[in-house]
């Protein structure tokens, strides 16, 4: 897979407050989006001929083909899983089509507009999920909320290797001030370490500023052939390899907290980073920037461990001693404020970042980016990643 | 004394139902399985280590240690508003090595739930036909 596809163009709507966009609708986000993808890479809205998304979508390509002018449908894909597993794994399939032959230009889609009666914090304690006999291991104990699971493995991280909510507070606050350069952010309040240690818990260890947002909006990444990509307007951002899946044993460990202990305080995405590295042909030390899911500021930690950028245990000490720091870090990570502080667009935004590192526009660059890694949410098995290259 | 009446209301399926029908006799049954002899809860039609779908349901004690929680003080649904702060604890039993049981313990006061901290089921009748496996600490 290795250099032979390209990201060509990228579009985000406006960003709305929960619920704003509900009424417009999911479709014509999605064509605002892919609007502003088309004008980025100078191709056409006829030229686009393959659909990937994830995470249940419902705009199916019946719905969206004739909604958005394009004539033909070679390729339509999605990859398993509810929450932001998916988005990488959406990237991947795209290019895995284009590589194939079976499409030409794919646009993989996200857009997420939160219904009244309904959060997505609330996804777990759903009728949906009351059907399924698997939730009768954990709801009937009021664990419901992606929160709460993740606050169980990190619970079990701090006992283990001494990790404190301090950590927690650097990735908080490095985020909101990558925010507060990004003028699209929604988060452009000031956060100190104290805002973050006074703010509430949500689940313990948890505490609001270590939980992203719920928000309106929506984003398109269009993929196609390396070759193609020479031709167009945008500077081609190459995918270097794409992940898909992870470790059998963790399985629905998100929900069943049955992992075992080493995989327990991981973020599930080491089996992921091993295969992504190998097909990337490169380690953790040519990453120059890292778009790391950022649901919860916990799982950047257990991620910076995952893909190898310090050992298991030491993500703590390693941003208290400055290693995410923007300027004179290692590692800067969620240069445009993440999940947490700019918008929570399903991992979306994550891609669209690294793109705008590796173009040398985003409003936080790291200077002479070439290498960045992208991952989705850790989750449920399958979640995914990506590394791209300029 | 659950949580919540909406959230205890349970659905067995094949797979599940010797697991709840066990709590409904207060016996704590841990799938088990027939070929490699390693425990896995929740229950699953194969076993994950060895692929058999050869699996059986001893008896075990009900003893087991905090292996992490949370406490929970939003709450993600309305009308979770009268139980918060609530907590959630996952237990690795001491006689199913590898098997971890989601649950609530009952009597623990904030601040006194720790890690590792040692336990036994304790029986709760959340509903007319759904008895569900908490915790107490250890006696
Ligand atoms: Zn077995």
């Amino acid at each position: 897979m290795r250099d032979q596809t390209c990201i060509v163009g990228t579009g985000t709507t406006a960003y709305g407050r929960r619920g704003d966009f509900y009424e417009r609708g999911q479709v014509d986000q999605i064509r605002e989006a892919l609007d502003l993808a088309l004008a980025e890479s100078g191709l056409d809205r006829r030229d686009v001929d393959g659909f990937a998304s994830y995470s249940v979508d419902a705009n199916d390509p019946s719905l969206l083909a004739p909604a958005l002018g394009i004539p033909n449908v070679n390729f339509s894909n999605l990859v398993f899983g509810g929450g932001g597993g998916g988005t990488c794994g959406a990237i991947a399939n795209a290019a895995a089509a284009v590589i194939a032959g079976l499409a030409k230009v794919v646009m993989v889609y996200k857009v997420i507009t939160q219904p009244p009666h309904m959060r997505f914090g609330a996804a777990y304690g759903s009728a949906q999920v009351a059907a399924d006999p698997m939730s009768d291991f954990h709801r009937p104990y009021g664990l419901v909320s992606p929160v709460q699971f993740f606050a169980l493995l990190f619970q079990r991280h701090m006992h283990r290797y001494g990790t404190t909510t301090r950590a927690l507070a650097e990735v908080a606050v490095q985020t909101r001030a990558h925010a507060r350069r990004n003028p699209k952010a929604r988060r452009q309040e000031p956060m100190t370490i104290e805002d973050h240690q006074s703010s509430r818990f949500i689940a313990e260890p948890f505490r609001l500023f270590d939980c992203c947002q719920e928000n309106d909006g929506g984003a398109v990444v269009l993929v196609t052939s390396a070759e193609r990509a020479r031709d167009l307007k945008a500077k081609p951002i190459y995918v270097m390899g794409g992940a898909q899946g992870g470790d059998s044993l963790w399985g629905q460990g998100l929900t069943s907290q049955n992992q075992p202990e080493d995989l327990y305080t991981s973020a599930g995405h080491r089996h992921l980073a091993k295969r992504l590295y190998e097909m990337a042909g490169v380690g953790p030390s040519d990453v120059d920037v890292a778009l790391f899911y950022d649901h919860f500021s916990g799982m950047v930690l257990l991620q910076l461990e995952d893909y190898g950028f310090c050992k298991p245990g030491e993500s703590g000490a390693f941003v208290e001693n400055g290693g995410i720091s923007w300027q004179g870090g290692r590692l800067p990570v969620n240069t445009h404020g993440g999940n947490l502080s700019e918008v929570y667009l399903l991992g979306m935004t994550h891609v669209v970042e690294a793109c705008r590192q590796l173009r040398g526009e985003s409003t936080s660059q790291v200077d002479g980016a070439e290498i960045a890694l992208v991952t989705a949410g850790p989750s449920n098995l399958p979640t995914s990643s990506l590394l791209l290259r300029r | 004394m659950a949580l919540s009446e909406e959230l205890a209301r349970i659905g067995p399926n094949a797979t599940t139902r010797p697991f709840w029908e066990a709590c409904l006799r207060r016996e704590l049954r841990i799938q088990r399985c027939g070929s490699c002899g390693r425990f896995r809860h929740p229950p699953l039609p194969g076993c994950p280590h060895c692929g058999s779908a050869e699996s059986e349901w001893p008896l075990v004690s009900g003893r087991g240690r905090i292996h992490s929680f949370t406490i929970v003080h939003h709450p993600a649904l309305p009308f979770l508003a009268e139980a918060v702060p609530y907590n959630v604890v996952v237990v690795s039993l001491d006689d199913a090595p590898g098997a971890r049981m989601i649950s609530n313990l009952l009597d623990a006061e904030p601040g006194e739930l720790r890690i590792d901290l040692p336990v036994e089921v304790w029986w709760d009748e959340a509903g007319p036909d759904v008895v569900l496996p908490c915790f107490r600490r250890a006696r």
